[in-house]
């Protein structure tokens, strides 16, 4: 048999007490957030999720590019203006996710916002166009960027037939192939490109500000780029600043570059003279939004990767406040029946166990409220199904503690000896049951995206919760009642009375309660 | 409720015994028959999947004023496609379309707002891409494969490599029983169902490792004896755990039950109603895998064993010799190979009797 344990429960009470009162303390320490943070689902809102592509593909995502990628769709959430919008990643590697969360935005606003600005490159230009379509006779009127390896007759075709007075035609969205040839149109159809590959990736660009220069007349945007960019930046201007001005159907290639955003040309500065310190100017009579814009473009626009949404969830605050509504109502269901079975089952026993469950849902309510502030945990729908399912798996450590309390008794202990030794081995098989439970949640969660994780993180945090209350609360609880006379008579009301536990008489069980009950048949008389 | 508690009693003192290692077979086939059934109908109908695996977007319109037809009417105008048109809860309308953009989705969401009678931001929308289910569907079974690895480490340091193997097949049991009852009824697979389906690995295992503890316990120093053969001890052991079985299984689909009522109830289909479902499946079978697929499993495992075939012959001796002083009065008790309530206390031990140890040292 194994040691008795040293039964001190005044003691873990007390360290339960404490555990509880910390916990309150932080959670409703004045002058800090004292709600659990709801998910959007539960509070209305729009949540888009995005896969992060490579920009050249058979590419892996580093968790460098990744966290770039968080920054910069953070700003631009952030940009416009909601409180509380939420980016974080999930997962990592070739498996990664974001997800980008705000409360209140519309879903196309969003959508637009964080998808379709994507790629950031420059490409030297080598002809300006007119805006509108030359179509051949037949022949269709294009609406997308054209690309091609290198400029052949069709590309050219292709790229006269691009109709940039029609908005599906500049509006972008479609990343562009920095090493091909681009046909396209400027922003809000000023003009038709016709580009070459790109000499600088946005990925280069190390800083981009909008800036009044003491002795400008406009606004400026400057930019910082890493080495490489600084070398490419020199060869490309030195080239290109040789060159004959651009203009609409004018010389090519002439002396402007293009910057691409998601294959729309946003600006396209020409090269004065050659740069190359690694920091240049553009200049072009902008105002000062005209200049925050750019520059902005030049900051943020350039992603490591593409992304694309691939779930899209809009919930209105009504729906939110219905599915929490169902979510508790469900909870407080759960927790009423299990509670009643508990007692008519277990009687005062079964009244220590709805004890358990109260302080297990005490203790689960003020974590999350100290998760909230302190790691930003949002409480959402599956979050809320997963506490109501952790109320069963607690429960049951209960029930497995007393069911050994009952089969202690049976093998002739007294209540007070089973409450020990009925611990001592419902704690083992406690343990490693929940053991393997914490381990599903733990393997979920850094495994799984999307509401799978907000599921198992409660799941997990339950599981862990359910066997401090086992150990501090049930326990020692049932040990200090294991002592009480009243207890020990053996009552209808305590669960344990003689028509539940009636002795056995001359039959087999374990091999362990034969030899235990034969000698202490010995030792003392046994009443039934 | 007392009575119950009786047969607790009875249970556990062996004076009442279900002989469910014994009659394997039979379980066996119930769940053969099951499992076959599952298979068959995953692999001939499929399962239906929801939109988040096949792309598309959907709409749900509560309080709707309008028609199945008139939402369907103008879901199919606007998208020039197919669009599933389903009624659920108190009114709630749930129109489910093709692959749309997020602009088409708001103006749909528009239109079916007038027609239906509702505020737009009542509607709750979401748009999924063809690729986020199978996304979803990839880690889950990725997060499965290490779970297994674990798992199977765990339980064969804990106990041992035969209840390992025993474990994960009721495990296997489990998942293919609750996948397979989606695909023959046809119930709708969402994200919200995987989590359900992955939340039965911990809690079928859960179940199980609460069932071997015991049989380990019963059947530490085994052969040191010739009372019990290792299966009569373990289907004592799933004897005295059947109550605790039965309160748990109880215990944890009350709360799953009560999100199914209200899901159903007061929200129509969504998370909680399609969590719920997988999970009630999931834990019936995974309370009855525990009990008639683990253990009788593992017996067999173990059987399999020399010194379990040793200490079978030995039990089956003493039984006849037993059977023999007795005068033949209890009938061939050693014939009934699977039970412990014929087995007959053959009076006292002729050990020496010792006082156990926490009466020793009496403070």
């Amino acid at each position: 048999m194994a040691p008795r344990p040293a039964s001190r429960p005044s003691r873990s009470l007390a360290a339960l007490a404490v555990l509880i009162v910390g916990l309150a303390v932080w959670a409703f320490f004045p002058g800090t957030d004292h709600t659990v943070r709801l998910g959007l689902d539960l509070q209305g809102g729009t949540q888009v999720i995005l896969i992060p592509h490579p920009v050249t593909a058979g590419k892996d995502i580093t968790e460098e590019q990744l966290q770039q990628t968080v920054t910069i769709l953070r700003q631009r959430v952030d940009s416009i203006g909601v409180a509380e919008a939420e980016v974080t990643t999930q997962g990592s590697g070739a498996g990664a996710a974001i997800v980008v969360s705000v409360p209140g935005a519309s879903p196309d606003r969003l959508v637009d916002l964080v998808q379709r600005t994507a790629l950031l490159d420059f490409r030297p230009v080598y002809a300006v166009l007119a805006p509108t379509a030359s179509v051949a006779k037949g022949q269709k009127a294009g609406t997308k960027p054209v690309q091609a390896a290198s400029p052949d007759a069709a590309f050219e075709k292709a790229v006269l037939a691009l109709d940039c007075t029609n908005p599906t035609a500049y509006s972008g969205g479609t990343p562009d192939d920095p090493t091909m040839w681009l046909g396209t149109c400027a922003k809000a159809g000023g003009g038709k490109y016709v580009l070459q590959p790109a000499f600088i990736k946005g990925t280069n660009v190390t800083s981009a500000n909008a800036q009044l220069p003491t002795n400008g007349v406009g606004w400026v945007v400057s930019l910082g780029f890493d080495s490489e960019g600084a070398k490419s930046l020199a060869n490309a201007s030195t080239t290109l600043s040789a060159l004959p001005d651009c203009s609409i159907g004018g010389q090519s290639p002439c002396n402007a570059f293009a910057i691409v955003l998601d294959g729309i040309v946003s600006s396209a500065p020409r090269f004065n003279e050659p740069i190359i310190g690694g920091t240049a100017q553009i200049e072009g009579n902008f105002t000062a939004e005209q200049a925050n814009d750019l520059a902005n473009v030049l900051k943020y626009g350039a992603l490591p990767v593409t992304l694309k949404a691939v779930d899209i969830t809009s919930v209105s605050p009504t729906v939110g406040s219905d599915q929490l509504y169902a979510g508790i109502v469900a909870g407080l269901l759960g927790l009423a029946l299990v509670m009643i079975y508990l007692f008519f089952y277990y009687r005062i026993l079964g009244i220590v166990a709805i004890f358990s469950l109260v302080i297990a849902a005490g203790i689960t309510y003020l974590t999350f409220v100290v998760l909230s502030k302190t790691i930003g945990l949002t409480l959402t729908l599956a979050g809320v199904a997963g506490a109501i399912v952790a109320i069963g798996i607690t429960a049951d450590s209960f029930i497995v503690y007393f069911e050994r309390i009952r089969d202690e008794i049976r093998d002739g202990r007294s209540l007070r000896q089973a409450c020990d030794s009925g611990w001592v081995r419902a704690r083992r098989t406690l343990l490693a049951a929940d053991f393997i439970s914490l381990l599903a949640a733990v393997v979920l969660y850094i495994l799984s995206v999307g509401s799978v994780r907000g599921f198992a993180f409660v799941l997990g945090l339950t599981t862990v919760i359910d066997v401090a209350v086992a150990f501090l609360f049930t326990y020692p609880v049932a040990v200090l009642i294991g002592r009480r006379k009243w207890m020990q008579g053996g009552s209808r009301w305590t669960g344990l009375d003689a028509d539940r536990m009636s002795r056995p008489a001359g039959v087999t069980e374990t091999l362990a309660s034969r030899r235990r009950r034969a000698a202490s048949q010995t030792t003392e008389e046994v009443s039934s | 409720m007392s009575r119950l508690s009786g047969l607790g009693h009875r249970l556990y003192s062996g004076q009442s015994s279900v002989n469910i290692v014994g009659r394997r077979r039979t379980w066996y086939v119930v769940s053969g028959v099951i499992l076959v059934v599952a298979i068959g109908s995953l692999l001939f109908r499929g399962l239906n999947l929801g939109i988040e695996f096949r792309g598309g977007g959907d709409f749900t319109i509560p309080n709707a004023t309008c028609s199945i037809e008139q939402a369907r009417a103008v879901a199919e105008t606007k998208t020039g496609s197919q669009a599933i048109v389903t009624v659920s809860g108190q009114g709630t309308v749930r129109v489910q379309t093709e692959a749309l953009s997020t602009t088409e989705s708001s103006q749909l969401a528009k239109e079916l707002s007038s027609t239906c009678g509702v505020g737009v931001d009542t509607i709750k929308i979401q748009v999924v891409g063809p690729t986020w289910g199978s996304e979803i569907s990839k880690k889950a079974l990725q997060g499965l494969i290490v779970f297994v690895i674990l798992v199977a480490l765990f339980m064969s340091i804990y106990f041992e490599w035969r209840m390992a193997v025993a474990g994960l097949i009721a495990l296997a049991h489990d998942l293919i029983i609750t996948i397979g009852l989606y695909s023959l009824f046809g119930l709708e697979v969402t994200p919200a169902t995987v989590i359900g389906i992955l939340t039965i690995l911990g809690y079928s295992l859960y179940d199980t490792v609460v069932v071997f503890d015991k049989v380990k316990e019963n059947t530490r120093n085994i052969t040191g004896q010739s009372v019990l053969t290792y299966g009569e001890a373990a289907n004592l052991a799933l004897n005295q755990t059947l109550l605790r079985s039965i309160n748990t299984s109880i215990v944890a689909l009350l709360p799953v039950l009560a999100i199914v009522f209200v899901g159903a109830g007061l929200l129509g289909a969504g998370t909680l109603l399609d969590l719920a479902v997988a999970l009630a499946i999931g834990m019936a079978a995974g309370a009855y895998s525990s009990i008639f697929v683990a253990t009788p499993f593992l017996v067999q495992l173990k059987e399999k064993q020399p010194q379990m075939i040793a200490l079978a012959t030995r039990v089956r001796s003493r039984r006849a010799n037993s059977a023999k002083n007795s005068a033949g009065a209890e009938g061939e008790p050693g014939a009934d190979a699977g039970s412990v309530t014929t087995l007959v206390d053959s009076g006292p031990r002729q050990q020496p009797k010792r006082v156990p140890r926490s009466k020793r040292s009496k403070k």
